[in-house]
């Protein structure tokens, strides 16, 4: 029996975990891409955008192998009770992984649009550097940093292939969505469950991208009074 | 009055120019054509100008020499641009407070001062250019500044106005004893500051 309620549960639970988990470390990773060069940054960024190229079904299975039961870090996870595979925590990994170029992508594309005389300014008035990036830095960034959160979210709530390999599929525990989908196919009765994921799909995907256009429009507007 | 002045003599752009100046005068006021590098030399003084080597002192500290750089927020200086970059997410009141540094009263009797009162909850983006920019003042007047930069601070002001605020400025520092670097193309601004005159010439800056 495939829940398809349970299905979107879990797939709503792995992308909001795979958002905020993401959130702030691609925020300094985002600030760092933007307005720092150091040794070693392409590279750093090559690597960072690797999932949004590897097939997902390669991510999922070097996240195995980096995570399995007989490595290291697999061991560490599995005595604090965070084990990898085949569980929930896997698949939220999967889909932070996933997610994760996404997010750092539009941090650095946020953070590049924030014209840097406005921290100038801010230091001219005598504010630290922490205090300039907290009130004017990251304000004037914030809209395109939440419509990198929306299209991470929309990108995790679908994610396969990853997941399918660090998690598996099982009904209530890993079975998101996509994954439902995948086994409703074999299912000779499995018409009207299909039915409810793929509007629930439509419905979250179509609205996040909505709102993730807003957004945007809303950053380009914000920064636009800087030069009207 | 700084006691010893300003000394600013500094190569910048990767060296290819060359900024020297050195005064004791308690305002100075720098004319050339634009370009001539008197917006660079002010965000020299505020210690924003990236890619700067050379000696900077000014108040009696050593603000840039070698293997020293004091960086904008350790200089109290209070640097108005040009085109004033008022931070876009915040009304007029947050602007002028943004340094935090000024009670609510200061604010308002800044805001009367340069006649902003009424503008105190508009967004920049529903602000004149004059507007802008005695806001911009405004703000930086409140961060209580030992060092004042004005780049064109009046240049988007029609001509009665420039000039009332000028001279209104003008002694609002001189009752302060706050010295002041002006750029500036119009004479009348020097005048009202009593500004020490310094020219760009051929990129070369000297007493005129």
């Amino acid at each position: 029996m495939i829940d398809p309620l349970s299905a979107i549960r879990l797939s709503l639970l792995v992308a909001t975990f795979a958002t905020l988990a993401g959130l702030p470390p691609a925020v300094g990773v985002g600030w760092l891409l933007a307005r720092r060069s150091f040794a070693g940054k392409s590279l750093l960024s090559a690597l960072l955008m690797a999932p949004l190229v590897l097939p997902p079904v390669v991510t999922g299975l070097l996240l195995l192998r980096a995570f399995g039961h007989d490595t290291l870090a697999g061991k560490a996870l599995a005595a604090v009770d965070l084990p990898v595979p085949f569980t929930l925590f896997g698949a939220m990994i999967a889909a932070w992984v996933v997610g994760f170029p996404l997010m750092v992508l539009s941090a650095r594309t946020a953070f590049e649009s924030v014209d840097p005389r406005f921290e100038s300014v801010s230091a001219a008035l005598g504010v630290r550097p922490l205090r300039t990036f907290w009130r004017t830095t990251l304000p004037l960034a914030a809209p395109g940093l939440c419509a990198g959160a929306v299209l991470t979210f929309a990108r995790a709530l679908g994610e396969f292939g990853a997941t399918a390999i660090v998690a598996g599929n099982m009904e209530g525990r890993t079975r998101t969505i996509a994954l439902a989908v995948y086994s409703l196919l074999d299912e000779p009765n499995g018409e009207p469950q299909i039915r409810v994921l793929l509007v629930a799909s439509l419905t979250i995907s179509v609205a996040a991208l909505y709102g993730w256009e807003r957004l945007n429009r809303w950053q380009r507007r914000r920064l636009d009074v800087a030069h009207g | 009055m700084a006691e010893d002045g300003i000394l600013v003599d500094v190569r910048v752009h990767d060296g290819r120019h060359h900024l020297k100046l050195a005064t004791t005068a308690a305002c100075v006021g720098v004319c050339g054509p634009s370009g001539a590098g008197k917006s660079t030399l002010l965000r020299v003084l505020a210690g924003v100008e990236p890619g700067v080597t050379g000696t900077v002192r000014a108040l009696g500290e050593t603000w840039l020499g070698p293997a020293l750089v004091v960086p904008a927020w350790r200089r109290g200086v209070g640097w108005v641009p040009q085109d004033a970059l008022l931070f876009p997410h915040l009304n007029v009141r947050q602007n002028l407070d943004y340094s935090r540094r000024s009670g609510a009263e200061e604010c308002l009797g800044i805001a009367r001062l340069l006649g902003v009162s009424a503008l105190l909850d508009r967004a920049p983006r529903n602000l004149s250019g004059g507007e802008r920019q005695r806001v911009a003042l405004g703000r930086a007047l409140l961060a209580r500044p030992r060092l004042l930069l004005l780049d064109e601070p009046f240049s988007a002001l029609d001509r009665n106005l420039r000039a009332r605020l000028a001279a209104d400025v003008a002694a609002y520092c001189k009752d302060r004893a706050l010295p002041v670097v002006l750029a500036s193309h119009d004479d009348p601004d020097l005048t009202a500051f009593n500004a020490e005159r310094w020219e760009f010439v051929d990129g070369v800056l000297s007493r005129g």
